[in-house]
């Protein structure tokens, strides 16, 4: 097995020394860089708040594991902000309240860009809300998620919707 | 999570010689093996990590020899892509019905075919379980079985097939490809995953080290794009497994049935093709009087496994519904809520 392995995470090449092969994207992400705005909740595949763009997708990575993604390109909720200027869905979480406790929330904003960039939803709720199921929100800021996902996807135009992210 | 070696190969080749060892299993995007690994469901010794191999993640457009989808293909990209959805609109719409965004980004073809019941009492380790480990008993007979199999199930096992995917997959005449030592080889869909019988610990026909390398669709299975359906209850609204699910496809000549598919979900240890129903229904006219009849008779050995009596009576009801829904036509665009029961049986007639 492979002592190292390399990812591209917000831009930034890395080559990180994983020592096991049972190591979780999730837990690299956490663990060894440090980047714990990606939150492990049921850790199961069965929350959504570990979920990250991975070479232009968004997957759980609780179920990723780390070596079958050397050389991937990630992205995570740290890669979102440039300096002190929010991503548009960022800005659309705070302005609709899409959340309450928080915890959920980096993995709602990650999925939202998948989403936005999948470009299935338009401007229909219930699409939105359907692509948007493998999100938990136990707080149920459902309503304020819906509504800043259907703003967000206005805000970033058309042209732009393949490279949100 | 109990540790493994771990490897990667770059050929199909390797990959089998090295699957082919005691202990080893395939390792695609792992949503459902590394989950069953953390839970100690599943203790490979080692991985073989098949993602980088050649060729896998293609969808071929065969002509007259139907599609042809490449193990690795990942189930939102079949989902969208738009000759296979324009082709065969039920499996899309089954595909969209299932896991969540995430996991349909990562899950692979291959992986679906042979992903694991979700069965509690098998991903209870602390549970008897003649899948997990052989032998050992079946504490879901006795147990919290409202969601067990009244198809097919034994006395040793009356767990469920999960997959919305294999549903109407099977009912379109899916053909499995198979790679192993001893060269390729293909087989029905239909005949793919076994019965539990006295060893529910044996899934599928593959042999140690063989592969799923691709499923193909025949060319006919397009002729019902117009009127195919799949239809899934949950228990809830999205991001759920079937409690019972059914793919219909009809082709009309002169208003009359020509020839009609169906298969279930949710209710056997396989994806459950209903052949003799499809028989009923070829030559008829579509309506609720011989959608009945077809019903009847899809679920005429149905038996409770458990507290389950109830998913006989929904399994006609759904079969009815599906075959209504495949009559009224596939739908313009895939409804918001994918296979939903939750939507009206309009559907615009739009292939045909």
């Amino acid at each position: 097995m492979n002592p190292s392995m390399t990812l591209t995470v917000n831009g930034v090449k890395r080559t990180i020394e994983i020592g096991d092969p049972r190591l979780t994207l999730l837990d690299l992400l956490r663990e060894h860089l440090d980047l714990t705005g990606t939150k492990k909740g049921c850790d199961r595949g069965q929350c959504g708040a570990c979920t990250v763009i991975v070479d232009g997708r968004r997957i759980n990575s609780c179920l990723a594991l780390a070596i079958s993604h050397d050389g991937a390109d990630v992205l995570t909720i740290e890669g979102l902000a440039q300096g002190d200027r929010l991503h548009a869905v960022q800005e659309a979480f705070i302005t609709h309240d899409g959340l309450q406790c928080g915890f959920c929330t980096p993995g709602q904003i990650m999925s939202a860009i998948g989403l936005i960039q999948e470009g299935d939803a338009g401007d229909d709720p219930e699409r939105v809300r359907e692509g948007m199921s493998g999100n938990l929100c136990r707080c149920a800021a459902y309503q304020g998620i819906t509504a800043a996902v259907l703003d967000a996807q206005k805000a970033l135009a058309p042209a732009s919707r393949r490279k949100v992210a | 999570m109990k540790t493994f070696d771990y490897v990667r190969p770059l050929t199909i080749r390797d990959a089998i010689a090295a699957a082919s060892e005691p202990g080893a299993a395939y390792l695609a995007a792992g949503t459902n093996l590394l989950d069953l690994m953390k839970g100690g469901v599943s203790r490979p010794d080692r991985l073989v990590d098949i993602t980088r191999l050649p060729d896998l993640d293609r969808i071929e457009d065969l002509g007259n020899d139907g599609m042809r989808i490449g193990a690795l293909v990942r189930n939102a990209d079949l989902a969208r892509n738009q000759a296979f959805a324009r082709h065969y609109p039920a499996v899309a719409e089954a595909l969209l019905s299932g896991a969540s965004a995430q996991l349909r980004n990562a899950a692979t073809v291959g992986g679906n075919l042979l992903q694991r019941t979700r069965c509690a009492y098998f991903y209870d380790v602390a549970s008897a379980c003649n899948k997990r480990d052989s032998g050992s008993g079946c504490d879901a007979r006795g147990g919290d079985n409202r969601l067990h199999a009244i198809l097919g199930w034994s006395e040793n096992c009356i767990a469920t097939h999960p997959s919305d995917f294999c549903v109407p997959l099977v009912a379109l005449d899916g053909v499995v490809e198979i790679e192993g030592k001893t060269g390729r080889r293909e087989i029905p869909l239909d005949s793919f995953h076994r019965l539990p019988g006295d060893t529910p610990q044996r899934e599928s026909v593959l042999e140690p080290g063989e592969m799923i390398i691709a499923v193909r669709l025949p060319a006919e299975a397009a002729h019902f794009a117009a009127h195919a359906r799949y239809l899934k209850v949950r228990e809830r609204t999205s991001y759920a497994f079937a409690v019972v699910s059914a793919a219909a496809a009809l082709r009309f000549e002169g208003g009359m049935i020509a020839e009609a598919r169906l298969a279930l979900g949710g209710v056997a240890p396989k994806p459950w093709r209903a052949r003799e129903a499809e028989q009923i229904l070829a030559g008829k006219p579509a309506g609720e009087p011989f959608f009945h009849r077809a019903a009847e008779v899809a679920l005429a050995a149905a038996k409770p496994s458990g507290d389950n009596g109830f998913k006989i009576e929904l399994a006609r009801r759904i079969v009815v519904r599906a075959l209504s829904l495949a009559a009224a036509g596939t739908p313009q665009r895939l409804p918001a809520l994918p296979a939903s029961p939750f939507a009206a049986i309009s559907g615009d007639a739009v292939h045909a």
